[in-house]
């Protein structure tokens, strides 16, 4: 007994920073995902000329909260032949996983829950694919048709787009040298340029992979409530079913984080070198200037708009809007201003800076990333499933495949003739319009071999 | 301290898993314990300082073959395997097999008596910040002194990747 005492002391004396910041995420995380939840369903609502929750709070601003506590009261319903255990374990798994995975993203360069892990991107990756055993033993559970299928199909489409998500995460990795995410970053700090233009066609490959093994429409086969209710999540419902909801939204962070992270620059701002309006004594650039410019356009417009709202709480409530818009602006702004004012505590505030310009720019790139994601969902109709595994191995890995290759030349010739940043564009521009070229290949091979089309027809632009 | 008491952590969780693993009638369920045992064996490397095999651990065994097993296991009827014999009639071989292991185990902690230490060779601790970067070594050692093995299996993966979409684009 006193052997498991001594080392739990051993253990939060090294661990406790890391422990806090773990349950502070884990107590926050819910909270970010209900209002990412609520921003869906305003963007669905603009998507489709409507208003979207408008009922709970201003604008329906406190739905996510009215949200979870409706589904906290709720009955908690396990059917008679589920197998009981295993309905329990389901989304406790797949919820664990995402917040697992949470622990090794970066979030500025200071901010890291593991610090400085050395397999980071591989253990973000690995361990929020074990999510999928959430999905599929829930779904087994269960013991529904509806649910069985959706988890049959869940683990066929993880396993096919997880290739093609590795391969085009081993491109980014080329240039990168290292699985360290720290490292990542700061290598496209030292290239001055984001391994996404140096790799578009693996982005696009990530970007599409990472739709399909989030489960998000328009590959969300698992759950297609046109087809099989609610897919795995059919039996479940209360808060075992907004575990799910948890897990699935935290999923798509991990994932957008992780594109950001190795495709986007991470927490570097947009031309980490590039200085076009530096200030010499300070060695800040107009782009440091730029959220905090950002922050004062929106807090501007929120307060022009106040005098138009209707009732007296909207008009108060943009009050408070434009005024957090204000703060924020200004805790972007000093640590920018203060070199300016006392150059003795330029040293002093530099952390700062990269703490909290990190913070916002990766919050941006994640949030256009998210947004993109919805944008999708809104755009596309639902893939059929033999439509989607079609895409997955006939064209997804190929092309993966293919471009790590053409990337790997491409390296090689850059090296040869000594290119580095911008100018590496030389030689990974022809990889990938020779990708392109290939991608066009097989989706005409593709056209061919569909039986409904004429053979030989050229491959139309419009498909 | 801290490194013992989570090594027999999950040991012990590997091997209650295992044997549950074994002894499961429910084909799913000695999947789960499947899975655990996996993950503890995840953890020891974990706690050996060999992050990289702790996450090729999880990524291919969790992550990737556990996956297929389950899609594999929901598609049996399981009714039927209930009802079936649970385990093959060949006692008398698997105690002998069992025993022989058991043997060689046996005289192995016996022979490393007398070597340099007493009884079984026990590495001491290295400090996590003193060992060099996991994943940097591993590529080292496969890149020079193992190229060729590293060049053939890398190659046969691919094949059986191609082979998988040749044989998914074969219309009949």
């Amino acid at each position: 007994m006193q052997a498991v005492t001594q080392a739990t002391m051993e253990f939060m004396k090294e661990y406790r920073t890391p422990l806090i910041c773990g349950f502070v995420i884990v107590a926050v995380l819910p909270l970010i995902v209900g209002y990412v939840v609520l921003v869906e369903r305003k963007i669905m609502a603009d998507m489709q000329a409507r208003l979207g929750p408008m009922r709970v709070g201003p604008h329906g601003l406190l739905q996510p909260i009215a949200d979870a506590v409706k589904l906290l009261i709720k009955e908690d319903i396990i059917p008679d032949d589920a197998d009981k255990l295993v309905f329990w374990l389901a989304p406790v798994l797949s919820v664990g996983a995402a917040l697992l995975a949470i622990a090794g993203l970066a979030i500025g360069p200071a901010f890291q829950i593991a610090q400085g892990i050395n397999i980071g991107i591989l253990f973000v990756v690995g361990v929020s694919a074990m999510g999928i055993f959430g999905i599929v033993l829930g779904g087994w559970a269960s013991n529904s048709h509806y649910s069985l299928i959706g988890a049959l199909r869940s683990s066929a489409q993880l396993v096919s787009y997880e290739t093609a998500a590795g391969m085009a995460l081993v491109c980014g990795l080329l240039f990168a040298g290292t699985l360290n995410i720290t490292s990542i970053v700061q290598a496209q700090y030292d290239q001055g340029i984001w391994f996404g233009l140096l790799a578009p066609v693996a982005f696009f490959v990530y970007l599409v992979a990472s739709i399909a093994e989030t489960n998000r429409a328009p590959f969300d086969l698992p759950e297609a409530e046109s087809e099989l209710v609610a897919g795995y999540m059919t039996e479940f419902s209360g808060f075992r079913w907004s575990l799910y909801f948890l897990a699935e939204y935290t999923n798509m962070i991990v994932v957008a984080s992780v594109a950001t992270t190795l495709f986007l620059g991470g927490w570097l701002r947009p031309f980490p070198r590039t200085h076009w309006l530096t200030w010499k004594s300070t060695g800040m650039d107009f782009f440091d200037f730029l959220p905090a410019l950002l922050m004062v356009v929106v807090g501007a417009y929120c307060l022009a708009r106040t005098p138009k709202q209707p009732v007296r709480v909207q008009q108060l409530f943009m009050l408070a809007v434009a005024g957090m818009c204000f703060a924020a602006a200004a805790v972007l702004a000093a640590p920018v201003i203060v070199p300016f004012v006392k150059p003795s505590l330029a040293a002093a505030v530099k952390p700062l800076y990269e703490g909290i310009h990190g913070g916002f720019w990766f919050i941006c790139k994640v949030g256009l990333y998210i947004y993109f994601f919805m944008w999708v969902r809104f755009t596309l109709p639902r893939y059929r499933f033999d439509q989607l595994m079609r895409l997955g191995w006939h064209f997804l890995i190929p092309l993966s495949i293919i471009n790590v290759l053409l990337i790997g030349i491409a390296m090689i010739i850059g090296s040869y003739y000594h290119l580095n940043g911008w100018w590496l564009l030389l030689a990974t521009i022809p990889a990938s319009i020779i990708a392109l070229i290939i991608a066009l290949f097989i989706l005409a091979l593709e056209q061919k071999g569909q039986p409904q089309k004429a053979a030989g027809a050229a491959p139309d632009s419009y498909a | 301290m801290l490194d013992q008491v989570i090594f027999y952590f999950f040991a012990a969780i590997a091997v209650v898993s295992a044997v549950l693993t074994v002894t499961r009638r429910n084909a799913v369920h000695s999947a789960i314990f499947l899975i655990t045992a996996l993950l503890a064996t995840a953890g020891i490397f974990l706690q050996l300082r060999a992050e990289f095999l702790f996450i090729v651990q999880i990524i291919l065994y969790v992550g990737g073959i556990m996956v297929l097993f389950v899609f594999v296991i929901m598609l049996v009827n399981l009714d039927v395997a209930v009802r079936q014999m649970q385990f093959a009639r060949q006692k008398w071989v698997a105690l002998l097999i069992s025993l022989a292991l058991a043997a060689q185990v046996g005289l192995m902690l016996w022979s490393s008596r007398n070597m340099p230490g007493q009884g079984v060779p026990v590495l001491s601790a290295v400090p996590a910040d003193k060992l060099p970067p996991n994943s940097e070594e591993v590529a080292k050692s496969l890149f020079s002194s193992y190229l060729l093995p590293f060049e053939i299996a890398s190659v046969l993966l691919l094949v059986a990747m191609i082979g998988a979409v040749v044989m998914a684009k074969k219309r009949t």
